[in-house]
């Protein structure tokens, strides 16, 4: 139970950091990635604020209040293929639209029609690329076995 | 700027508060394909944290009367978000996991999905409004 509530309160408090610095709006997202326009560094103003009060916390805090223990998971994968090119697809569609995951769904909350659209299209996108990853993982076992 | 530096500090506290108490990476990709791929009380804890995002949506919009809305018209629009529920999955991390709780632990990872991900949507923003010269409006 108090799981739960602590993962509904952090949701609750990541939207309302987004909402407040404005990064629910694409326009500003915009701003920041087109270096030839009117550029605004808001983006990396908000990553600056979060980065700093998370390594902060990680670094001090973090000691005292020990992440769940076993429970805990950070990925251990090394640089692959995977992570270039999956960040790198991650861009494009970043870069036309001007939602990122978590602004997509501050933005289903608000009613903006369009992130219905993109949110319903970002799942069908996660279960494809899940697909694929089964598909290859599996054909890789059953080339294994034959050999 | 100073909105800015608040806003990031917020979500600095709740990726902190999430790691502490529920010991996950507040990715929000992953936390979304949890809830489209895992089951029972995993599925649950990552419902609930996009459900506080949907919320703080929906307030935000009734206190300040505004809803921000995506330029381009509603193909692209689910084109983009195929590429980001495609790219993110693949790639492990978004904006949030890759780049505020990566970056935050100093992973070689994520600094170098990070600085992919910028150089690519910046090359899109640029080909898109400067080149193509599309959805010029602004």
């Amino acid at each position: 139970m108090k799981a739960l509530l602590s993962a509904l309160g952090s949701g609750l408090l990541f939207g309302v950091g987004l909402c407040i610095s404005g990064m629910t709006d694409p326009a500003n997202i915009i701003a920041f990635l087109d270096v030839r326009g009117r550029w605004s560094p808001n983006l990396a103003g908000v990553m600056l604020g979060a980065i700093a009060v998370h390594f902060s916390w990680l670094r001090l805090a973090a000691r005292r209040v020990q992440a769940c223990g076993d429970d805990a998971r950070v990925s251990t994968k090394r640089v692959d293929g995977a992570l270039v090119g999956g960040a790198a697809i991650f861009g494009v569609g970043w870069g036309l639209a001007g939602y990122c995951p978590g602004p997509a769904i501050v933005a289903l909350g608000s009613g903006a029609f369009g992130a219905v659209v993109f949110v319903l299209a970002m799942a069908a996108g996660m279960l494809l690329s899940e697909g694929i990853q089964w598909t290859i993982k599996r054909s890789g076992k059953a080339s294994l076995v034959v050999r | 700027m100073l909105l800015a530096l608040i806003g990031g500090a917020l979500i600095g506290l709740s990726a902190s508060l999430y790691w502490s108490l529920n010991g996950r990476i507040a990715g929000i990709s992953g936390i979304f394909g949890g809830a489209l791929l895992e089951h029972g009380r995993e599925r649950w804890l990552r419902v609930l944290f996009l459900v506080g995002l949907f919320a703080a949506g929906l307030v935000f919009a009734r206190f300040t009367n505004r809803v921000p809305a995506p330029e381009l018209g509603l193909l692209p629009l689910a084109f983009a978000g195929l590429l980001v529920g495609f790219g993110t999955r693949m790639g492990g991390g978004c904006t949030s996991g890759h780049g505020v709780c990566g970056l935050s632990r100093l992973s070689v990872r994520s600094l170098l999905a990070v600085l992919t991900f910028m150089v690519t949507a910046a090359l899109t923003v640029f080909v898109v409004r400067h080149v193509l010269k599309l959805w010029v409006s602004a």
